[in-house]
């Protein structure tokens, strides 16, 4: 067998020899990395599910050396806080690459999924994928609420405990759960204590874990592409198919570009406006956690405000819990909810194409109305928008399987 | 390409709507001035530095400023802090204390004076330099004032020696409804202080610009900083797009 | 060369000086998260000179202060103990602190001080760390002069901190940067500069 193997050609020395007889490392580069396979249309789009790798990255090492400093108590974390940024040599800047970070995690994700939403790439075979990856959302969005107790601020104590008092709405165990996730009567040290164990032990295993599955089912099924044409199905003489091209060096390449230009933006905003004018970090949060005052103005952090509008444009506390984790949960069933006979918005008709580019206006107007007050217009306008958002996802079965659509072709197109 | 297009001009909309919202929950409303201060102004951040160790720190604290950043940042020398700014501490690495027990500030203001290190960040610069502005004689408060940007503040209005006493004037409109609008008209000085106009806002604009310096001490760095990162990155940039171009040319 | 070589090339080239840009790229972003292990602002603070008054200091009295977690001895010594130290050079290692990490240069005497009353050194065997205890009872028939003596694994030293030959302590205690601001007033930690 040796022979026949070197005879083939493997680049492999001795050593190389040596560990794949023990771990299968060319075997799953090969895998994973040299020889897989995806298509060479791929626009930028295509970029985000990388570039959430790497704000991962981000935050895992960033969170490593907060940890070092941060103390989770009540008493003292606010101060450990302002100690980081001030007295660690350095400090400041590993903390704003991290509070920085938490905010493009979000912006990525959501382009990341917006990019599965235009192509398809949710549909039959890769609704698993699909399924993984809102639950790693549903992960990030709980590791986001944990971390933003942390520095123990106006804003994080009295968002937790608008968050917190949600669960209260639930009838019969609402109560109790309450003080099961406070651990007390009210948001306290022992609740900062605990979130602290989630946010650094707890949810970035699960979030970790659960980005190793999400890659190993897409590499699993392949990549999909702009086209939504399966590119397994044409290939040359040696198993190639004929539209995709190795992960690396091609995409990794592009990929490299990608990052690069990330990090310009990330490295703009960490060096330059690391507040975003207060969206980032909120101007109330450089109080101190304050339990006999709320701030005048309180909204959740920007990348929860779509979900946090729809919560108050019901007037009824139960109701408007029930939607609000329906507006959450809803996308988990776009696999099933998209009955459309082709996945790339390029073969789509008109149906889907005005729905989504209302539901991407719905989702920025959501957005910027729960950062505002609850007052005047923006109250009718929050409600009309919820409906619309809803209409997007319920009403989908019907208009994706009305739309006409157009043939696909056989071979991957390039448009610009 | 009108898709992005599209996307780019929503884009645009929301920063419009963001950049606007700011210090929305600062309080204070339209008759709010702009502090116009300089953070990179050395010369006015030193002479903010010499206001705030006169007239501030003798209630407030700034826990988290050390004296020797400050010396760094403001190009002072060790004896030069010691001399001028350290009333309350003999030792350079120490932090801005105040010299009045906190149970005190709570006996005779009814609430402990606030530490300072983050004020300007919490609420604004703006919102610093207008409240420094806006003390007004009230008869109805005990401190024989009251402030135009915080209603009701226990804050007495240390500055009156330079400022001079002034008076406000509220137009008061009643509503169809019966319900009353109140808005500012402008101030009336009744007391000359020792500086005119001019010299008080200057006066100020220093104090309030060495407070939005020690809510960040590093700001002045990291932008420093930040052009250069950002110029590595652009040149980072152009190898890797001529790399992924070669790399992608017969495909 | 034939244009395939070429474009070999240049990508080769290209290839390596990207790597090695992304490579001084991360060294970059390394320094700020090693340099943010180094004893930050606050620890230096709280690791600043210490002062120590000797006025009422009597001859034989020691004192023992910390300075940045570390134990300190100050002693005075009394006109016995500074006679006592040229007795048993011949018994110790090191009788004339050649070994330089041990002491500043100001302390590379006979007396290891700036000046011969006073001794200040780390109370921190050489061994392995453990506070040696004061044993100043001279006792003769024990052979002992008087010193310090290290209770873990009985390493021995003098009335000027030197090691004795055949203890487990390999060089003289450490004597730590330390300056006179008044005749009456030691400050450990620091040597030159503004106090």
């Amino acid at each position: 067998m040796a022979r026949i193997e070197a005879e083939v050609g493997k680049p492999q020395g001795g050593f190389m020899k040596w560990i794949d007889d023990r771990f299968p490392f060319t075997k799953t580069m090969e895998h994973h990395v040299t020889k897989y396979y995806a298509s060479k249309n791929f626009n930028w789009w295509y970029v985000f599910g990388v570039l959430a790798f790497v704000v991962l990255a981000i935050q895992l090492l960033t969170g490593i050396f907060l940890t070092m400093n941060y103390k989770p108590s009540a008493a003292e974390a606010f101060a450990s806080v302002e100690y980081i940024m001030r007295d660690v040599e350095w400090g400041w800047l590993i903390r704003y690459m991290h509070s920085t970070g938490a905010s493009f995690f979000f912006i990525v994700v959501y382009l990341h999924m917006f990019r599965a939403m235009l192509y398809g790439s949710y549909q039959k075979p890769r609704e698993l994928i699909w399924l993984i990856g809102m639950l790693i959302f549903l992960v990030l969005m709980a590791e986001a609420f944990a971390g933003y107790l942390l520095p123990w601020g106006q804003m994080s104590y009295w968002g937790a405990q608008v968050i917190i008092s949600l669960f209260g709405a639930i009838p019969v165990v609402g109560d109790a759960l309450v003080e099961i996730i406070r651990g007390d009567y009210a948001i306290s040290d022992i609740t900062l204590n605990r979130f602290f164990a989630l946010h650094v032990i707890v949810l970035p295993l699960a979030l970790i874990g659960l980005v190793f599955v999400h890659i190993v089912a897409l590499h699993e099924v392949g990549s999909n592409n702009p086209d939504g044409i399966d590119i397994k199905k044409l290939k040359d003489e040696s198993g190639k198919p004929l539209d995709g091209i190795a992960f690396h060096p091609y995409h990794t390449s592009k990929d490299l570009v990608g990052i690069i230009v990330f990090l310009m933006i990330f490295s703009a905003v960490v060096f330059f406006a690391p507040d975003m004018g207060g969206y980032f970090l909120e101007h109330a949060n450089f109080d101190p956690a304050n339990m006999t005052a709320t701030p005048e103005h309180i909204a959740p952090v920007w990348y929860f405000t779509p979900y946090y509008a729809i919560l108050r444009a019901v007037p009824d506390k139960l109701w408007g819990f029930i939607l609000f984790v329906a507006a959450v949960l809803l996308p988990v069933f776009l696999p099933w909810l998209d009955r459309s006979r082709v996945r790339s918005i390029r073969y789509r008709g008109w149906m889907y194409k005005s729905a989504l580019t209302v539901f991407v206006i719905t989702f920025f107007a959501l957005l910027l109305l729960g950062l505002a007050p609850a007052e005047g217009a923006y109250v009718m306008l929050a409600r009309i928008f919820s409906v619309l958002y809803f209409a997007f996802f319920l009403l989908m079965p019907f208009y994706t399987a009305m739309d006409k659509t157009k043939p696909v072709p056989d071979r991957v197109v390039y448009h610009d | 390409m009108t898709k992005l297009k599209k996307f780019a001009s929503l884009m645009a909309l929301g920063a419009c709507f963001v950049t606007t919202q700011g210090y929305a929950a600062g309080g204070g409303g339209s008759h709010m001035k702009p502090a116009g201060i300089d953070p990179d102004n050395v010369a006015s951040l030193q002479r903010g530095a010499r206001n705030f160790m006169n007239y501030c720190s003798g209630c407030h604290s700034a826990q988290y400023v050390r004296y020797n950043t400050i010396g760094k940042t403001l190009n002072l020398s060790e004896e030069q802090l010691m001399d001028n700014l350290m009333f309350n501490a003999d030792k350079t690495f120490e932090t801005i204390q105040t010299a009045m027990p906190a149970a005190d500030g709570a006996r005779w203001y009814g609430k402990t004076p606030p530490d300072l290190s983050l004020m300007a960040r919490a609420r604004g610069a703006d919102y610093v330099y207008n409240f420094l502005k806006g003390f007004y004689v009230s008869e109805a408060s005990p401190t024989g004032v009251d402030n135009l940007v915080l209603a009701g503040t226990s804050m007495p209005h240390v500055l009156w020696e330079l400022q001079g006493y002034q008076a406000v004037n509220f137009d008061k409109h009643e509503n169809e409804d019966g319900s009353v609008t109140t808005t500012f008209e402008g101030f009336e000085q009744l007391s000359a202080g020792s500086m005119d106009a001019e010299e008080y806002d200057d006066f100020v604009r220093d104090t309030v610009n060495f407070l939005a310096y020690i809510a960040e001490p590093i700001r002045s760095e990291r932008r420093k900083l930040g052009v250069w990162v950002i110029m590595f990155l652009i040149f980072f940039f152009i190898l890797s797009t001529q790399l992924k171009k070669q790399i992608w040319k017969d495909v | 060369m034939t244009e395939d070589d070429l474009d070999r090339n240049r990508r080769h080239f290209l290839t390596v000086a990207t790597v090695a840009t992304g490579a001084v790229g991360a060294g970059f972003v390394a320094v700020p998260f090693i340099s943010s292990l180094k004893p930050s602002a606050r620890a230096q603070a709280l690791g600043a000179p210490v002062e120590v008054p000797l006025g009422s200091m009597q001859p034989g009295e020691m004192v023992r202060v910390l300075w940045r977690g570390k134990l300190v001895f100050v002693l005075r010594r009394d006109e016995k103990m500074l006679a006592s130290l040229p007795d048993a050079i011949d018994q110790l290692r090191d009788p004339d602190s050649e070994v330089v990490e041990q002491q500043p240069d100001y302390a590379a005497n006979a007396t290891r001080s700036l000046k011969p009353e006073y001794l200040v050194v780390e109370g921190s065997c050489t061994h392995l760390g453990c506070a040696p205890l004061e044993d100043f009872e001279v006792r003769p028939a024990e052979g002992w002069g008087g010193g310090f003596f290290c209770p873990c694994h009985g390493s021995k030293f003098d009335f000027a901190g030197r090691v004795f030959k055949g203890v487990p302590a390999p060089t003289n205690l450490r004597v730590p940067p330390h300056r006179f601001v008044r005749d009456d007033l030691i400050l450990i930690g620091q040597d030159t500069g503004a106090a």
